[in-house]
């Protein structure tokens, strides 16, 4: 135990390691607000496809020699996702191939650009650094970590102030538009922040992995809690913790952060299905 | 004092109209019930009253200062509902939100408001039970306790007693009644002809187009009424 304190002691020392750390809790405390509507909403696709697109334009960002991502990433990112949502309403079932085909197609793309303008002489490891997210938030730059931190401020500011309208749109749009709520609008702004959230979250488990970040401590919450109210503060809790877990368990274990961190969440998914089944059935009982 | 104006209307989807030349008014105080065959354009019709859906042609109005704020909204229930996580209290107060503006949270007298509306329906017991665990007849109360939160001038009811058992039928029909008498103006959509005729003032009955509207006493007795009375009955 006090050998394992020591290392972590020694780890904190850099700079890096503590803005991974609290750059990585922040993104995953966003990413499971949002991640609770887009369960509910089942827009768990878009999650998956946006982050397929977030890859393209980091391998654009990288052609183009762009020191700082973010700036090209979180504009095409948002635009898609607001294509897609408007598009998804529209044809519901068409909207789906389409997203397959984007997303596959953004795949390839970026993996031609990286190969075709290299930023390293180790390809490969890049892109597996844009797919897994391996060492990528131990080299947030000052000024990225200042941006990732004030993007997931203002989404879970947006969150906490539209927290009552996201329930009505996302429980019953019709009833919410009826009366007066305009759930268009309110479905366009969960696109623009679940985007953000997709290009926030590259860093923390790259592309590959994003979808876990999202849905997974919402379906583990589900498991256990019955209101909105509860699944969405468990959601925020479980994921927080297993991003702490999964960071911390990387330095000490050298394993790679993105996919520890979904590992915890995979493991407190099962978990929580125990618990909930053990709990409803005695309640049958 | 007028409170909605339906002028020539044709509805459908995908320009495919389903009813035509609608024409009708409704006014304060109101008790209309909407009759018709399965597909004859009732929930089309109230769709296109509510916004959610835009008319082929001819047009909706509101006047006597009737704001969509005001108005409350029973849909026939979705499947995509009936696993989310919500409880009953969450659900009975999303329906103060059209009257929140710009302010984040809940104030009191809008909780106080959704209390009174769940002890009005008798589900004031389970206001912290999840939704879903619900069973049918409890569900609809909880939807209908919602769109009491909403409607403070009109409520529109899309078949409020689909899959309920008789006696929490008659209990809920009672229910509506009374509201219409302490002054609520009441729309449903219902294939029950017997609640129809018992409770409501008007009747709009509709089948690609307009057959009847007029005063429940009237339709009685005039021969679509009796016809369609009959075919209930036989059912």
């Amino acid at each position: 135990m006090s050998q394992m304190m020591t290392t972590l002691g020694f780890y904190f020392q850099y700079p890096f390691v503590r803005y991974a750390l609290i750059v990585g809790v922040a993104v995953a405390l966003c990413a499971s607000l949002l991640g609770v509507v887009l369960v509910l909403k089942r827009f768990s696709y878009i999650g998956d496809g946006l982050s397929h697109i977030a890859f393209g334009a980091i391998a654009l960002a990288t052609a183009l020699r762009i020191a700082n991502q973010m700036v090209l990433v979180l504009p095409v990112t948002i635009l898609f996702a607001v294509l897609l949502l408007r598009g998804g309403q529209r044809m519901k079932i068409k909207g789906d191939a389409a997203l397959a085909m984007l997303s596959v197609s953004s795949l390839a793309i970026g993996y031609m650009l990286l190969n075709a303008f290299p930023a390293t002489a180790n390809i490969s490891g890049g892109v597996c650094t844009t797919l897994f997210g391996s060492t990528s938030i131990l080299t947030l730059s000052r000024g990225e970590v200042w941006l990732s931190l004030g993007l997931s401020l203002t989404v879970v500011i947006i969150f906490i102030a539209l927290y009552h309208r996201i329930f009505s749109v996302t429980f019953d749009e019709d009833f919410a538009t009826a009366t007066g709520t305009r759930a268009q609008a309110y479905n366009m702004l969960i696109a623009v922040v679940i985007a953000t959230v997709v290009a926030l979250a590259m860093n923390l488990v790259g592309s590959l992995l994003i979808a876990a970040l999202l849905i997974f401590p919402a379906l583990s919450a589900m498991r256990v809690f019955r209101s909105f109210k509860g699944v969405t503060l468990c959601s925020a809790v479980v994921s927080v913790i297993c991003a702490l877990t999964g960071i911390l368990v990387s330095i000490l274990a050298g394993t790679p952060v993105g996919a520890t961190i979904v590992i915890a969440n995979l493991a407190c998914f099962l978990m929580f299905t125990l618990f909930g089944l053990v709990v409803r059935r005695r309640i049958a009982a | 004092m007028t409170l909605l104006t339906c002028e020539n209307l044709t509805l459908g989807y995908e320009g495919r109209p389903v009813v035509e030349n609608l024409h009708f008014t409704v006014q304060a105080g109101e008790y209309l019930c909407i009759v018709g065959e399965n597909g004859s354009g009732k929930t089309t019709l109230m769709k296109t009253i509510l916004g959610l859906q835009a008319p082929i042609s001819g047009k909706v109005t509101t006047s006597g200062g009737l704001s969509r704020r005001e108005i409350g909204y029973l849909p026939q229930q979705t499947v995509a509902q009936r696993d989310f996580p919500a409880s009953v209290m969450e659900v009975a107060l999303s329906g103060c939100l059209n009257k929140n503006g710009w302010r984040p949270f809940y104030t009191k007298a809008q909780k106080k408001r959704a209390d009174q509306a769940l002890d009005r329906l008798g589900i004031a017991s389970i206001s912290r039970k999840c939704y879903r665990e619900l069973s049918g007849g409890q569900q609809q109360r909880v939807l209908l306790a919602r769109a009491l939160c909403a409607a403070d001038k009109l409520l529109l009811l899309d078949e409020p007693a689909a899959g309920l058992d008789p006696t929490i039928t008659e209990e809920l029909y009672r229910l509506i009644a009374s509201l219409n008498r302490d002054g609520m103006t009441v729309m449903m959509i219902s294939h029950d002809m017997q609640a129809a005729v018992q409770f409501a003032t008007r009747i709009l009955h509709i089948a690609r187009r307009p057959l009847f509207w007029g005063p429940t006493q009237e339709y009685l007795d005039s021969d679509i009424g009796r016809l369609y009375a009959l075919k209930e009955a036989a059912r």
